[in-house]
């Protein structure tokens, strides 16, 4: 299988990105060749194969319901790009 | 109103904040009303390289809610990643459970002992364990401003709890979120603060009508926004009718358009459309390799059951059945929650007459903790003085109206039933006192006998008055029947 423009545009709006129509086509060349290698897996027979969760065989790791101390305000915020003395600033977000 | 034109078809998505200490996948705490951006670490702000770890209070907070509300516990669950973007969600994806969810396939049975609706078991879909997204606060006067954003909130555990849907009117929608929301406060899960935002409603609504061409659906609408059930009966009151006005007019059917979002606006009482979230909402979901997934054996569940207690609906027959009291009145107590059931059980216990406890928690205590805005814990007659005081009404040593007055004065005296009845001059009249009252009275009113003789037994009334003027302290029911059953022998 290979990938469509229209599907690469897709994911691109979805991870909201802009691409130009030269990105859009490399993108689209680069993004078939990833997929196309991961389904090299297709090839092999699974019937009997029970599915699998998760890529480690472990199960059930819980931690206590025990506070920590959290990060300071200013440690939290360190790496804003945008930030007042509280809090984040991103560019207004419309429709709520 | 349009009832009989359509069929409001209802299903209702609930998220819970869990009573945890912590946050679902990392240490921080979820306390309410810190300062903004004051409890985060690396995990809920999604630094490189952290790793979140399941909080096993929050699993067990939800194993306990979905076996409560009847719900299947499949020996395995995992979490999956729901891929969207918002500022408040710095992972850019929630932790949630997509494909095998930690419940399934439940109901809640609602009823209404007024009779409103019949009876009617409400299907539970799911209930899945996954994580709050941060808060952003727009500066709306403002306009193009930033928006700010605090991520104190992120990663605080919800339980998604979402219903089938079964709900056919407004009323019943209510039913089912005040019946939800007293299990979890019964079970101790969540205290479902609506104000701030421990349970939040969504509610999927459409119509089903019947046309000359068979049986249509109009599209659903989700309502979003609704900050209280009242909100949300209204919203739904209105939705309904929106819909059928708009089916009227464009004869839309469920697919021909997409599903709509719709914020209820509490001002001015409509909803409104809402501007698509997503372009589409493609969530690519995936399993979250971060996290290991959980297993519980069928003795663990058998455990969880073993420890719920009794739940609302149980509490009810049994108030019902032990103190011989009608499913309304029980409906009254359970609903205000397990300490006004136990303050309830010992007043009947002590007081030795069910009904008439709950006669006097129902009128005189619920509407004293009303007024004076306190919980029952606060209530300054314990349920030993009080059952003097209806022990002393149960054996007609003081009649109903009376004996307000004398809680009047227990409640801020500290005085027991006894020393107030006493105070007031309250004792029981005997039998030959009252019969020479009777006698008396009869006697001085030769009309009111007349009329008694006929049958004309509301006549006694007339003599009540001056009856009590005599002795303040005669039980008036006791004084009319001895009237009318001395009138006949005169």
């Amino acid at each position: 299988m290979s990938l469509s423009q229209d599907d690469v545009k897709k994911v691109s709006l979805l991870s909201r990105l802009l691409l130009t129509e030269e990105e859009l086509t490399t993108m689209t060349e680069q993004m078939s060749d990833i997929v196309g290698y991961v389904e090299q897996l297709n090839e092999l027979d699974t019937t009997d194969v029970e599915p699998m969760a998760h890529a480690v065989e472990q199960f059930n790791v819980f931690a206590a319901d025990e506070r920590a101390p959290s990060l300071s305000r200013d440690e939290a915020l360190a790496n804003a790009p945008k930030r007042d003395d509280e809090c984040f600033r991103v560019p207004a977000v419309l429709g709520e | 109103m349009s009832e009989s034109l359509y069929e409001i078809v209802i299903g209702l998505e609930v998220h819970v904040q869990l009573a945890t200490q912590t946050k679902l996948f990392c240490r921080c705490s979820t306390q309410y009303g810190a300062p903004p951006n004051t409890q985060t670490c690396p995990v809920c702000l999604a630094m490189p390289g952290s790793l979140p770890v399941m909080n096993r209070t929050a699993f067990q907070l939800g194993l306990k809610t979905a076996c409560a509300l009847n719900l299947q516990i499949p020996n395995f669950t995992k979490w999956d990643r729901k891929n969207y973007y918002y500022p408040d969600l710095p992972k850019g994806y929630q932790i949630s459970q997509y494909d095998l969810p930690m419940s399934q396939d439940g109901f809640l049975l609602i009823t209404d002992p007024k009779g409103q609706f019949e009876p009617r078991k409400v299907g539970i879909i799911r209930a899945h364990l996954e994580e709050d997204a941060g808060k952003s606060m727009h500066d709306e006067a403002a306009g193009k401003a930033d928006s700010r954003i605090d991520l104190n909130r992120t990663g605080t555990p919800l339980l998604e709890i979402v219903s089938e849907p079964d709900m056919r009117s407004p009323l019943e929608a209510k039913a089912y979120l005040t019946e939800l929301k007293l299990i979890l406060e019964y079970l101790g899960v969540s205290d479902c603060n609506m104000q701030e935002g421990s349970l939040r409603v969504d509610a999927n609504v459409n119509l089903h009508l019947q046309t000359p061409e068979g049986k249509v659906a109009t599209p659903i609408v989700e309502i979003k926004n609704m900050n209280s059930f009242r909100a949300v009966e209204r919203a739904i009151a209105f939705e309904a009718e929106r819909q059928y006005e708009v089916w009227l007019e464009t004869k839309q059917k469920i697919g021909d358009v997409a599903k709509q979002t719709r914020g209820w606006d509490d001002q001015a009482q409509v909803t409104r459309a809402q501007r698509y979230k997503e372009e589409s909402s493609d969530y690519r979901y995936f399993p979250e390799p971060d996290l290991a997934p959980v297993t519980t054996t069928d003795e663990e569940i058998a455990a969880v059951k073993a420890e719920l207690g009794e739940l609302p609906r149980q509490i009810r027959d049994r108030l019902e059945a032990q103190y011989k009291i009608p499913a309304y009145d029980a409906d009254v107590i359970v609903n205000q929650g397990q300490t006004t059931v136990n303050y309830y059980e010992t007043l009947a216990k002590n007081s030795g007459d069910g009904k008439l406890a709950s006669n006097w928690v129902q009128q005189e205590v619920l509407r004293v903790l009303k007024e004076r805005s306190l919980e029952i814990d606060a209530f300054p007659i314990s349920t030993e003085r009080l059952a003097e005081l209806v022990k002393a009404v149960a054996g007609k040593e003081i009649d109903g109206t009376r004996a307000k007055d004398v809680f009047a004065e227990m409640l801020d005296s500290g005085k027991s039933a006894p020393e107030v009845m006493k105070e007031m001059g309250i004792e029981k009249v005997d039998d030959s006192e009252l019969e020479n009252l009777c006698r008396e009275l009869l006697e001085a009113n030769p009309k009111v006998l007349a009329d008694l003789k006929e049958g004309t037994h509301k006549a006694v009334g007339a003599l009540i008055g001056q009856a009590k003027k005599k002795n303040p302290n005669i039980d008036p029911g006791t004084f009319r029947q001895m009237c009318i059953d001395m009138s006949a022998k005169m």
